[in-house]
């Protein structure tokens, strides 16, 4: 293993498909049209110096160190500001041009200090590079005038001299080594799009600032790191980085937080990380990264990670450590026993949805095939169940239609729901990169997400809707467009079916459905609204990007059907920049809906009733499978409190942080004998717990996860398991334990089993991953290297189907004593519940959830900034600090649910979608008022967490 | 199963077939519950509808009804 090093064509690819060819260093090179001499040279090989200039970002032409000469043309252009054209004729090493190099790089390095022994660049510098590229051997002019090096100079205190910025947890500034190429400003513009940084003063005195002169920390910057990475010298550069030195062999991986599925290069020295840095040919991120895959990797080593497999009779009992093989007999003989007093049907499992592929296939196939029932669900019930219903009912597939290159494409961007630089970083860069090309953008969000106005970005429409109201507002956006004759009705005659269409059609022209008629209750201006709906229709390109804001509501799955609605009434459906495009919350929410995690699907989401399917997995597993579905997450809760359902496998996830109504689901938890929880860390699950199974980081096992855009990566170990088993192995051994045969040495042999079993994955393997990279299923025969873009000249279902999407209230009301309502979200630096990112530097961003509430609601209950305030519901009540802002509507309040003490789901209720129970975390009508501290629940919850989190101490054997 | 939060997902199923008629609302909702329910959240509808089915609206009655004849 060596360490990957990519290259730098130092400009990035141009889009023409004209081509032109021109002559290098007596070589013929044919490069497309606004290609710059710089990267064509590249492409034949010839390595021009360089240092203002890197592929990530547009030429600046500031270093005049790439010059070259051209005949007949005067002068020594710079190479990477000047486009090719037809039969140049171009040289890139000369007298002139030698002289001219060392000139330059003699006046940098004049600047610059020579400590490169012990400097963190040391072996990764361009600077130095470039000496040694054009023979620097001597400096003629010393330290001794105007410099940025030291402190001091003549025994006084030096002006241009800048200390140290170490305020960001990941990396530090050292301006003492800026050469000024403004690589990070134009990284942090056109790559992140914060532009948090700006090259401040003019000549000698021009200095890199974050801000207005503030630090790192203190500035807009959300350290994403792209600044870093463009940095071609050691003034930026990771703090593990100065820590540890210069890793020595790199592995490409997947980011398991988010569902956008960055790869990255574990940089490595021997099981060390030193840094990840993303890959510049993963194709869900190209090249760009969020502080959470490149930085917040910590929790892999941090101290509460639990090592050791644990049991306990109850919960009242403190935790005692046991070997693997004694907490596998335990846990099998509970289970078996349940099912001997109970039924079959009493135990079930939860896959993970941030596990890899092979891991949740095994665990849904040690239910439906060991515990002999089809109790299996997985955490995506709880986010995007309803986008599974929605797009399979209306489209024919259970998944996005587009890949993220496809914005590139886009004209006008509608986000229903979704906070994407927030939650889904990488991606929201993406499309801001679109949008600051001129694309249009509308926003329809109770709350001002940053999108609607951000550095060059302005939402041509907001529509600020009341929380629940989703489907009321798509609604009227098509009733415009079908009574404004906006329809593409050729689409809709080729594509879909057209009694169906005219059903819909007649439904959505009802006068109730129009924007005036539901203004009422949506709160939504009618001529913003149908200015948005005809932007939408009749703009070009347009595409829709929504999130949990659209699933998460009794009507999860009737909005997005209204959103399919939209999509094949325009037909914007089946080519590059338009589509239906659920933004996944987890890394693998994608991918364990794929692999069978639902209670009536087997992988491929195929209903379990089928035969033809049902004995296709019969043979391959030797045993006969039940044909009944199984219980959803809410319906085994609800099975427990009742008292027919007695024990849960848990594979890493917290459910009782993660779904709401936390008293419900204390309750139901605590009416089980045996819950097994599979995890990282000691959870708020695993309190009720009585089986802790250790699990393994994505660093530590292999495997693959599927992202949003139905990418499938490699996840690749990096380091052995420190708790000593892959979670593969783990849930092998557990299976093992209740006589279950599951042989398998590689999850590369899952992968095979899944694609033999499964035609949408049938062209899948390891091998096929390693060549291609990635690839999107349906990967098979048809296409063997993936779909990008599907339903392409017609549906997967076939035609495409109207669905009419009647507004249905939510029972979940405001009321005199719940007269605000309140919407939950996520922000940037924390992930879902937090277990990974709150043990990581990254807490310095979020240190607490607060409860954000609009001036004129804080100022009726008299509550001020920072306040505790008490949040009730009918469901529960806790506490949280207040955080007033404007971009929360009078009416509607908005927290964060990533910290376990705030209990925000204790307010959340059991109301959840009617067709896939999806919980309604959007909506909850609660009451604000002023607190002076934890409320009882918090405090008793506490008690109990403290008590059950203990472990016994080992009691060395007696001599 | 507790009827009551059964009756209350069965009704909340029945309102989105609502607008297309009783015709296609039934056999919509009886093969939703179908595919979606397990066997025990069935056997408590039925046996609630057995009881009289206090609380099910019209459509959802009728699903029901087609559920048992199956
Ligand atoms: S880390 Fe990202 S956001 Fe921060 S300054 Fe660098 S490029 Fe900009
Ligand atoms: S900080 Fe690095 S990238 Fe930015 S101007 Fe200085 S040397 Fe260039
Ligand atoms: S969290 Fe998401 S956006 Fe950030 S690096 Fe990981 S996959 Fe990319
Ligand atoms: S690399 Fe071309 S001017 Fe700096």
């Amino acid at each position: 293993m060596s360490l990957i090093q990519e290259i730098d064509f130092g400009t990035p690819p141009a889009k023409s498909e004209n081509l032109v060819t021109l002559t290098i260093d007596g070589q013929s090179v044919t490069v497309p049209e606004g290609t710059s001499i710089m990267r064509a040279a590249m492409e034949a090989g010839t390595q021009i110096p360089k240092l203002c200039a890197t592929d990530m970002v547009d030429a600046f032409g500031s270093c005049r160190l790439c010059l070259v000469e051209i005949e007949g043309r005067a002068g020594t252009p710079a190479s990477c500001t000047t486009p090719v054209a037809p039969g140049l004729v171009i040289h890139t090493q000369s007298e002139r041009l030698k002289k001219l190099r060392k000139g330059v790089m003699e006046l940098y390095i004049s600047d610059h200090p020579l400590d490169c022994l012990t400097c963190a660049a040391n072996g990764d510098c361009e600077l130095q590079d470039m000496a040694g590229a054009v023979g620097l051997r001597d400096v003629r002019y010393g330290y001794q005038g105007e410099n940025h090096v030291f402190a001091e100079a003549h025994g006084k205190a030096n002006a241009a001299w800048m200390p140290k910025d170490e305020s960001n947890p990941y990396f530090t500034y050292d301006p003492a080594k800026c050469i000024v190429c403004s690589r990070c400003v134009r990284a942090c513009e056109e790559v992140q799009g914060t532009f948090a940084l700006t090259i401040s003063g003019r000549g000698f005195d021009s200095r890199v600032s974050p801000g207005m002169s503030e630090s790192f920390l203190g500035s807009e910057c959300v350290s994403c790191g792209a600044c870093v990475q463009a940095c071609p010298t050691a003034t930026l550069t990771e703090k593990s980085v100065i820590e540890i030195g210069q890793p020595e062999h790199s592995v490409v991986t997947t980011c398991a937080y988010c569902g956008v599925g960055c790869a990255f290069k574990a940089e490595m020295r021997g099981e060390e990380v030193v840094r990840m840095v993303p890959y510049k040919d993963g194709k869900a991120n190209r090249g760009h990264s969020c502080v959470k895959g490149r930085f917040a990797w910590g929790y892999t080593t941090h101290k509460e990670r639990i090592l050791k497999p644990m049991i306990r009779e109850s919960v009242s009992e403190p935790w005692r450590e046991v070997s693997w093989d004694e907490a596998f007999a335990f846990a099998a003989a509970k289970f078996r026993a349940i099912q001997g007093k109970y039924g079959r049907d009493a135990v079930g499992g939860i896959t993970s949805s941030r596990c890899t592929n092979e891991e949740t296939y095994l665990v849904q196939k040690l239910v439906r095939a060991g515990f002999g029932n089809n109790n299996v669900d997985t955490c995506a019930r709880v986010c995007h169940s309803p986008t599974g219903y929605g797009l399979a009912t209306t489209f024919g597939t259970s998944a996005g239609t587009q890949d993220f290159d496809s914005v590139e494409h886009t004209d006008v961007v509608l986000v229903i729901g979704a906070n994407p630089t927030d939650a889904h970083p990488v991606f929201g860069s993406r499309m801001k990169k679109r949008l600051r090309e001129g694309a249009k953008l509308i926003v329809i969000d109770p709350r001002r997400i940053d999108l609607v106005q951000s550095p060059h970005i302005k939402a041509q429409h907001h529509l600020a809707l009341m929380p629940g109201t989703n489907v009321a507002v798509l609604t009227a956006m098509a009733h415009v467009i079908v009574t404004k004759g906006l329809v593409d009705e050729a689409f809709v005659r080729e594509r879909c079916d057209w009694s169906e269409f005219e059903d819909w059609a007649a439904f959505v022209s009802l006068p109730k459905n129009s924007p005036e008629a539901t203004a009422i209750y949506t709160g939504v201006d009618p001529t913003e609204l149908r200015a948005a709906a005809r932007l939408y229709a009749t703009g070009g390109n347009a595409a829709i990007y929504y999130g949990l804001g659209v699933t998460e509501h009794s009507q999860g799955s009737t909005t997005v059907i209204a959103i399919a609605n939209l999509a094949m009434a325009t037909g914007n459906i089946g080519r590059p920049g338009v589509g239906v495009n659920p933004l996944r919350g987890q890394n693998n929410v994608q991918g364990s809906c794929d692999m069978g995690s639902f209670p009536h699907e087997l992988p491929g989401y195929r209903h379990i009733a089928g035969d033809a399917v049902r004995e296709s997995f019969e043979a391959m597993w030797n045993v006969k499978l039940n044909k009944e579905p199984g219980l959803r997450i809410p319906n085994m809760f609800d099975a427990a409190i009742e008292g027919s359902f007695k024990g849960l496998y848990v594979q890493g996830e917290d459910i009782l942080q993660s779904d709401p109504n936390t008293t419900h689901t204390v309750a139901a938890l605590s009416a089980m004998e045996c819950v097994i929880v599979h995890d990282l860390f000691l959870n708020e699950t695993a309190n009720y717990a009585h089986v802790f199974l250790p699990g393994s980081t994505f660093l530590e096992k292999d495997g693959t996860f599927t992202n949003a855009e139905r990418r499938i990566q490699r996840v690749r170990k990096v380091m052995s398991p420190r708790n000593g088993l892959a979670d593969w192995e783990v849930t092998i051994g557990l299976a093992k334990a209740m006589g279950i045969e599951m042989n398998y040495t590689h999850p590369s042999e899952i992968m095979d089993e899944i694609a033999a079993l499964t035609p949408t994955f049938a062209g899948v393997s390891y091998a096929k991953l390693d060549e291609l990279g990635s690839a999107q299923w349906p990967c098979n025969e048809k296409a063997p290297e993936g779909t990008p873009v599907m339903h392409i000249g017609g549906f997967v279902r076939g035609k495409g189907k109207f669905v009419v999407t009647e507004y249905v209230a939510t029972d979940e009301r405001t009321g005199p004593r719940f007269p605000l309502l309140l919407t939950t979200g996520r922000i940037l630096s924390q992930y879902n519940v937090g277990a990974q990112t709150r043990r990581t530097d990254n807490i310095v961003w979020h240190e607490e959830d607060r409860l954000e509430i609009h001036p004129h609601d804080a100022e009726q209950r008299g509550i001020r900034d920072g306040d505790w305030v008490r949040l009730a519901s009918r469901a529960g009540e806790t506490t949280l600090r207040a955080l007033i802002t404007e971009r929360v509507a009078p009416g509607v309040v908005y927290t964060t649910f990533h910290h376990p003490d705030t209990q925000a789901n204790v307010i959340t209720t059991d109301y959840s979608d009617w067709a896939t129970n999806c919980p309604e975390y959007k909506v909850t009508a609660v009451q604000v008022s002023p607190s002076n501290g934890p409320s009882e629940w918090q405090k008793s919850y506490e008690e109990q967490a403290r008590r059950s989190r203990r472990i016994a101490p080992v009691v060395e054997a007696a001599e | 199963m507790s009827p009551d939060r059964l009756i209350y997902m069965a009704n909340q199923i029945g309102k989105f077939f609502q607008s297309q008629g009783h015709d296609k609302a039934v056999p919509g909702i009886a093969e939703h519950i179908r595919k979606f329910w397990d066997p025990r959240m069935r056997s408590a509808i039925l046996a609630h509808l057995d009881q009289g089915g206090a609380g099910l609206d019209a459509n959802v009655r009728d699903a029901i009804t087609t559920l048992k004849q199956t």
